[in-house]
């Protein structure tokens, strides 16, 4: 049997022959490993983007939101109502067994004012669980606590895009600063957490304590009502469990019979955003797909030439298999020769597909990412397609007659 | 134990419908050492003959045994094998590899029996040696002469250290003069190192180097007997 570096030796010198022709060969795979990085970098970069939005708005997160009104048969949409209340967040908390946080939600826009500085900016009126619902730290100072919140107590926590608006490079805590008039002790500043997957600025925020922000800030005709009610579960696998306690809990305290509709809405926001990974997932796989076509496409292309090689070289077959080349002698050979121009072919297809994906990205300002994985699926398929198309013409090769191959002009 | 010993071949070939006899109960005994040549006109027999005796093809009938063992129902690969430890090929178009160098052409054979790359470049050089090649280990076929080439192809037919030399029309594309000196190398290596050659020619002064001539004639032996050098 052939040893594999002669082998190898044989099939570069057989290659370096005809180089425009191998070249274009390659070229076939080039492209078409090249497209599949490219295509798997931008299915990646924008699941990676998703999967960062998850986190972002936390996890296992629910969202109770009061029900619509209905005014003369318009119904005015979810959240019209106010039926929910700083109560009903309380027992959801000391009632609900699959629930771990709880933070009722009383929100505004609001002018800020500090030294000779303005800035507008949502405020939130929530309490202390809002920071584990929504996996938020601190970058310095310290959150509000229960007390502060039982207190109404004039305290925030401001968001770095307000903190960089009013204060520039000073360090905000302990200083006052004033939302619609009412002067508020900062103390603290949370941590950077960028885009919201609607595009909102989730800096852009300042969090005071809910009944602050109902008494001081946002009055209302119906004291105690939140606008709505973040939840988290205790884990993934509770999520289901926690929207039904939720549910049947309120429907207990509001009163609601087994005929009526809920007067409120209970959201899973986590599995929106997987349902959005998962089509992501899909679009990767399906751009994939139709990359890898042209991947076969530059598989038949070695297929093709291999054939005219094995033509053009049938007495030298017909040499080989005389001085003694047995079948699998000749078969490795142009199985490795095929091999040789698709590997090295994959190899410049990957270059080409991180390159491509990096402008793709620089031009379209999509985020992409070349993972090791799929740098090593490309190599594998285009491996894969060098022995796929490479078998037959070397399978073809090895079945010639060697006194025909050599009497071959 | 003769070398070779073939007991009444048959080869037909069948195309389409027709069948043609090319050899009809051929028997011959080849002893290790001997220089024959074996002549005829086309059509005769004397080529599928060879290619039977150099384990390209197979009888459709009979025995062929080489060495005392019947070699004349192998596999392609057991065939292969043969060809490569036992018997060294020398054809009329010389059949080198081109723009592959002639140490290269040598060591083609030891690519398919394992020899280690040092081993096979030693042997080659020694065998491009053997021919009077030496200085010419680097240069492609097409800048050698005919005559050179045939020595090239006289060296890979050797390198495995080869019982016999099968050669069919070895001088058909050379000169009086180089002929001769292609003819005179096959008697040296004949009695020097006692190589059995078997050569296929139909010209009368090239069956006078060897020293027993067997003449086929529609798929017959029609005589086999002593020749007298000149």
């Amino acid at each position: 049997m052939i040893d594999i570096p002669t082998a190898i030796r044989i099939s570069f010198r057989a290659l370096k022959k005809n180089k425009m022709r191998s070249a274009l060969t390659m070229l076939g795979i080039i492209i078409g490993v090249g497209a599949v990085i490219a295509m798997l970098s931008i299915g990646m970069g924008a699941s990676k983007r998703i999967a960062e939005q998850i986190s972002s708005i936390g996890s296992n997160l629910i969202m109770v939101l009061p029900g619509a009104t209905t005014s003369a048969g318009v119904r005015m949409g979810s959240g019209t109502q106010t039926t929910l209340t700083i109560d009903d967040a309380e027992a959801i908390q000391s009632e609900c067994p699959a629930v771990s946080d709880v933070a009722p939600i009383h929100n505004g826009v609001a002018q800020v004012v500090y030294g000779s500085q303005n800035w507008s900016t949502g405020v939130t009126g929530t309490t202390p669980g809002v920071l584990a619902i929504r996996d938020w730290l601190l970058e310095s100072g310290r959150p509000f606590t229960q007390q502060d919140v039982r207190n109404a107590a004039k305290v925030c926590l401001l968001g770095r895009t307000v903190v960089d608006n009013l204060f520039g490079e000073v360090s905000p805590v302990g200083h006052v600063l004033r939302i619609e008039k009412v002067p508020f002790t900062v103390i603290g500043v949370l941590s950077v957490k960028g885009q919201s997957p609607q595009g909102q600025d989730q800096d852009d925020s300042i969090y005071v304590p809910i009944t602050t922000a109902q008494k001081k800030l946002f009055g209302t005709q119906f004291p105690g009502v939140v606008r709505r009610i973040m939840v988290k579960a205790r884990s993934m696998e509770d999520m289901e469990n926690a929207e039904r306690q939720i549910t049947e809990l309120l429907r207990q305290r509001h009163h609601i019979s087994s005929k009526q509709e809920n007067d409120f809405t209970v959201r899973n926001l986590t599995s929106i955003m997987q349902t959005a990974e998962q089509s992501t997932q899909v679009m990767t796989l399906l751009l994939a797909a139709i990359a890898s076509v042209s991947l076969l496409v530059g598989g038949i292309g070695i297929m093709n030439i291999m054939l005219v090689s094995v033509t053009e070289r049938t007495r030298e077959i017909g040499i080989r298999m005389a001085i003694g080349a047995k079948t699998w002698d000749i078969r490795l050979q142009f199985i490795i020769e095929a091999l040789t121009l698709s590997l090295i072919g994959g190899i410049a297809g990957i270059l080409a597909g991180i390159i491509s994906s990096q402008v793709i990205s620089m031009m379209a300002g999509w985020s992409t990412m070349v993972s090791p994985y799929s740098i090593l699926l490309a190599f594998c398929f285009s491996g894969l397609v060098g022995i796929f198309f490479g078998f037959f013409p070397a399978y073809k090769a090895s079945l010639l007659d060697p006194i025909e191959a050599l009497r071959y002009e | 134990m003769p070398l070779i010993e073939t007991r009444d071949i048959c080869k037909i070939y069948k195309t389409g419908t027709v069948e043609v006899n090319a050899l009809m109960h051929v028997s011959a005994i080849i002893e290790a050492g001997e220089f024959i040549t074996i002549m005829g006109p086309s059509g005769s027999g004397k080529s599928t003959f060879m290619n039977i005796l150099g384990c390209l093809d197979t009888p459709s009938s009979g025995q062929y045994f080489l060495e005392g063992s019947n070699v004349g129902n192998l596999d392609r690969d057991q065939r292969a094998h043969i060809r490569n430890k036992k018997i060294g090929f020398v054809f009329q178009g010389f059949n080198l590899l081109p723009r592959t160098s002639a140490i290269e052409n040598v060591e083609l054979p030891m690519l398919y029996n394992g020899l280690p790359s040092r081993d096979r470049r030693e042997r080659a050089s020694e065998a491009l040696k053997n021919v009077g090649l030496s200085g010419r280990e680097d240069s492609h076929p097409g800048q050698l002469s005919g005559g050179q080439q045939q020595r090239v192809a006289i060296a890979r037919a050797l390198v495995n250290k080869a019982a016999i030399i099968l050669a069919d029309e070895p001088t058909g594309n050379l000169d009086t003069k180089t002929s001769a000196e292609v003819m005179k190398l096959f008697t040296r290596l004949n009695e020097e190192s006692n190589i059995t050659i078997i050569v296929v020619t139909h010209e009368q002064d090239i069956a006078a180097y060897g020293r027993r001539s067997i003449r086929f004639l529609d798929g017959h032996i029609i005589s086999d007997e002593q020749t007298i050098r000149i």
